[in-house]
């Protein structure tokens, strides 16, 4: 088990590597410092002896991957890529177009992203199983037919048609909670909180417990379902103790990825409620076109994207004792 | 110069878009695929399984509308807009959609600013000049919606009610002769009398939905006669910030959403069926090479490669203006950009699924047989591979489609879109966000935007739940 988790993380290096390359042909290669400078500078101030001078503020001034001025490792070392992609390896994400630095900000603004993520995708998860078990539970019947056309029209609604609704409805019309903000103090926190929180789930319900109740569908028409009926236990019984158990393993695959992602926060939500997290972080940076901390939150995402892989893979083994890593 | 000419309708000069050729060669190939699916039994047998829903058949109608309108908007031209003494034409500057010449009313006719659903003034008060000269500061009335009526104010009711009775009774006749017409080709196919038909179709015991169809049918002609004749008088979604008429934008914007829906698709799938299939078929080093591509890409997180590429674009085209000539042109060299980087994010999932499924054929007997008789490789994947995976692409398509449009609006929303000057339901909706804050709100123009994704989103999921039925063996089991 140790062995093959070590094997994964060496396996994840290439793809990092291969992650930074792809931003770096995007970013510098494509689009060379000089454009970059260029849309800096605005259209004003170009002359050559500006765009010099701001390659050099931001460490532009180098060669793009191979210094030959330089000596020694140095020739490798002072390069555009080194200075720029590298580094991100030991998490060292430099300074941001405005001078702050991108690892300061995104160890501050990983908190309120998680406050929010976290509570969405657990009561998320735990309505949209429910739900479905429900439609499970009544298969068939009308109860499960119009629960599932109520989940394609759910389904068909604009997530921001939710944002804005609910943010309308209940916090402008209904005066219930306050529209956008955030609070670092806790108690005080949970009433910026709800808002977010219920149109997310609301927002899920559809697809989440259309995925599921067909994952509980394909399980309840396996044979040991059959005998576990044919003993006599109770539906109910068959369902929970039965079903849910071996529908865990296809749940786990759509699941475990996703939480180490929770970091990340989500674009739409935090910057429409005003939540300074590392969603609204990012939108930011792409509305200013700052391109180090958009490549910071690539790298990042990554590095998050393949922790879940790993982490999915352990918990295999966690509720399938069937599956030896190996 | 502008002495009275005419024109031919030969005449125009064409424009033929990126996105237009791209469209016109998807139609091709959809054509083909009709007629070569019309003469196979098994591909027709699934497809009259999908069409014999009633649910299915009624969103494929609407998909038809919103497509026939994303179509005629995709053929461009420029009109002649004087002749010259050499007898040729001086061509307009700006291009035309064949839809746009089609709306012209609703096209032209712009207010100055917002302005209600059927509204007879507008949304904000201005100093207005009496005749006597006294200036007052009142709701001014607009300059086309309403327009016919002396006294709106106790009229308007009874004038839209009178309307809306004559779109009923015109869109019931198109409705039967649809019925009649459906009768009589009914009666002639199956050898019956016109009554017996049409007793049959009415009292649902056909093998087809024809119920459905007419219902179906019957709620789009009421919407479109609904819209030229109402909206010839009133703006029957209000006004914009600068006065264009919301029904026009909302119908504009069906060519974006659907263009977003489709070409991602379409230029991503020879990538992930090639890639996919030569990992599933080959294994080795391929498989790890082609595995390895997908990990990395589908590690970074969708919207923010899409926001970079994005971001690159933005700068190309600033740096480069001369390569695109107009507005239009620049819009839609962003269009299909953003269409070939959503595909470049969402292939990955297409491609896992062909490889995992070209894994488990190349185990199956025809294909051991083949390559027994020394069948080359290439013909093995073309003629025995990819005709046995192809079900799974065309879930993908459908599947995929809904997500897509939805997806538009909110990349319009973080910035990365379509084009700010083009017409697009999250564009909409993105500028919407601000008219929410008025007092009184507009509310118009967000909501219009919703109900047309909405609409189309809707169908498009019905409809992909019909085909996955129809195609996926694994659900048709249980």
């Amino acid at each position: 088990m140790l062995a093959y988790i070590i094997r994964r993380i060496l396996y994840a290096i290439p793809i990092l590597i291969g992650v930074n390359l792809l931003t770096f042909v995007l970013f510098f290669v494509v689009n060379t410092p000089e454009n970059m400078a260029r849309v800096n500078l605005g259209v004003k101030h170009v002359t050559p002896a500006a765009i010099e001078k701001w390659k050099t503020e931001h460490g532009y001034d180098r060669p793009l991957l191979y210094n030959r001025q330089a000596a020694g490792t140095a020739s490798l070392t002072d390069t555009i890529f080194y200075e720029k992609s590298v580094r991100l390896f030991v998490f060292d994400f430099g300074k941001a177009d405005d001078g702050r630095d991108i690892g300061y900000d995104i160890s501050q603004r990983m908190w309120p992203s998680l406050a929010i993520a976290l509570p969405m995708f657990l009561v998320g998860l735990l309505v949209n199983i429910t739900l479905s078990m429900l439609l499970a539970f009544f298969r068939g019947t009308y109860i499960d037919m119009s629960g599932v056309i109520l989940g394609v029209i759910l389904m068909s609604v604009s997530t921001l048609f939710y944002i804005i609704g609910g943010q309308y409805l209940i916090g402008k019309l209904w005066h219930l909670v306050p529209i956008s903000g955030y609070s670092v103090e806790w108690p005080t926190a949970i009433k910026f909180l709800v808002l977010p929180v219920v149109i997310g789930v609301i927002g899920g319900i559809g697809s989440g417990t259309r995925w599921y109740r067909t994952i509980f569908l394909e399980e309840i028409n396996k044979d040991y379902v059959r005998t576990a009926r044919a003993k006599g236990l109770s539906e109910l019984r068959v369902l929970f103790r039965h079903v849910l158990k071996n529908a865990m393993i296809p749940i786990l695959t759509g699941v475990v990825v996703v939480i180490p992602l929770l970091f990340m926060g989500s674009l739409l939500t935090e910057s429409f409620f005003g939540i300074p997290g590392l969603g609204s972080y990012t939108i930011d940076a792409i509305l200013a076109q700052d391109f180090s901390i958009v490549k910071a939150m690539v790298f990042l995402g990554s590095v998050l994207y393949i922790i879940g892989l790993i982490l999915t893979d352990i918990s295999y083994t966690l509720v399938d004792p069937r599956i030896r890593l190996n | 110069m502008n002495k009275a000419f005419d024109y031919h309708w030969w005449d125009i000069d064409l424009v033929i878009l990126w996105t237009d050729a791209l469209i016109y060669i998807l139609v091709a190939a959809v054509s083909i695929f009709v007629i070569y699916a019309r003469r196979h039994e098994h591909l027709r047998a699934p497809w009259r399984q999908i069409l014999q829903r009633r649910l299915a058949m009624s969103s494929l109608l609407i998909l038809m509308a919103f497509v026939v309108i994303g179509l005629l908007d995709s053929l461009h031209f420029k009109v002649p807009e004087a002749q010259r003494d050499d007898g040729r034409f001086q061509y307009s500057t700006e291009v035309y959609s064949l839809f746009d010449r089609l709306a012209l009313p609703l096209r032209n006719r712009t207010e100055k600013t917002y302005s209600e659903p059927f509204a007879y003034r507008l949304y904000a008060k201005e100093s207005i000049e009496l005749a006597d000269g006294t200036i007052r500061r009142d709701y001014p009335r607009l300059q086309y919606g309403a327009a016919h009526l002396d006294d709106p104010e106790r009229q308007r009711a009874a004038d839209i009610k009178q309307r809306s009775l004559v779109v009923l009774a015109k869109a019931m006749l198109a409705a039967l002769i649809i019925v009649i017409i459906l009768g009589s080709w009914q009666a002639r196919r199956n050898k019956t009398t016109f009554m017996t038909s049409l007793r049959h179709m009415l009292t649902g015991q056909t093998n087809w939905p024809w119920r459905s169809v007419v219902a179906t049918l019957f709620f789009i002609f009421l919407l479109i006669i609904f819209s030229i004749e109402l909206g010839s008088h009133y703006h029957i979604l209000g006004t914009d910030k600068v006065g264009q008429d919301v029904l026009y934008l909302a119908l504009k914007s069906i060519r974006t959403g659907l263009v977003i829906g489709t070409l991602t698709t379409l230029v991503m799938l020879p990538f992930a069926i090639l890639l996919g299939i030569m990992a599933g078929y080959f294994r080795g080093w391929v498989d790890d090479v082609i595995q390895y591509l997908y990990t990395t890409l589908s590690s970074i997180p969708g919207v923010l490669l899409i926001a970079a590429a994005i971001l690159v674009m933005q700068v190309y085209i600033e740096n480069n203006p001369q390569q695109f000539a107009t507005v239009l042109q620049r819009a839609d060299a962003r269009l299909l950009f953003l269409c070939m980087i959503l595909g470049i994010t969402s292939w990955t999932s297409l491609c896992r699924l062909l490889r995992g499924e070209a894994l488990k054929l190349r185990e199956a007997d025809y294909i051991q047989a083949a390559q027994a008789f020394g069948v080359r490789s290439i013909r093995i994947i073309s003629r025995h591979l990819l005709p046995n995976v192809m079900h799974i692409v065309l879930i993908v398509i459908v599947l995929d489609f809904s997500g897509l449009v939805l997806a538009e609006a909110v990349l319009a929303y973080v910035g990365v879109g379509v084009d700010p000057s083009m017409n697009s339901w999250g564009n909409m909706i993105n500028s919407a966000r601000l008219e929410m804050a008025r007092e009184p709100i507009v509310w118009w123009s967000l909501l219009a935007a919703f109900m047309f994704m909405f609409m189309l989103v809707l169908a498009a999921n019905l409809f992909a739940d019909a085909v996955r039925d129809a195609f996926d063996p694994r659900l048709r089991s249980s």
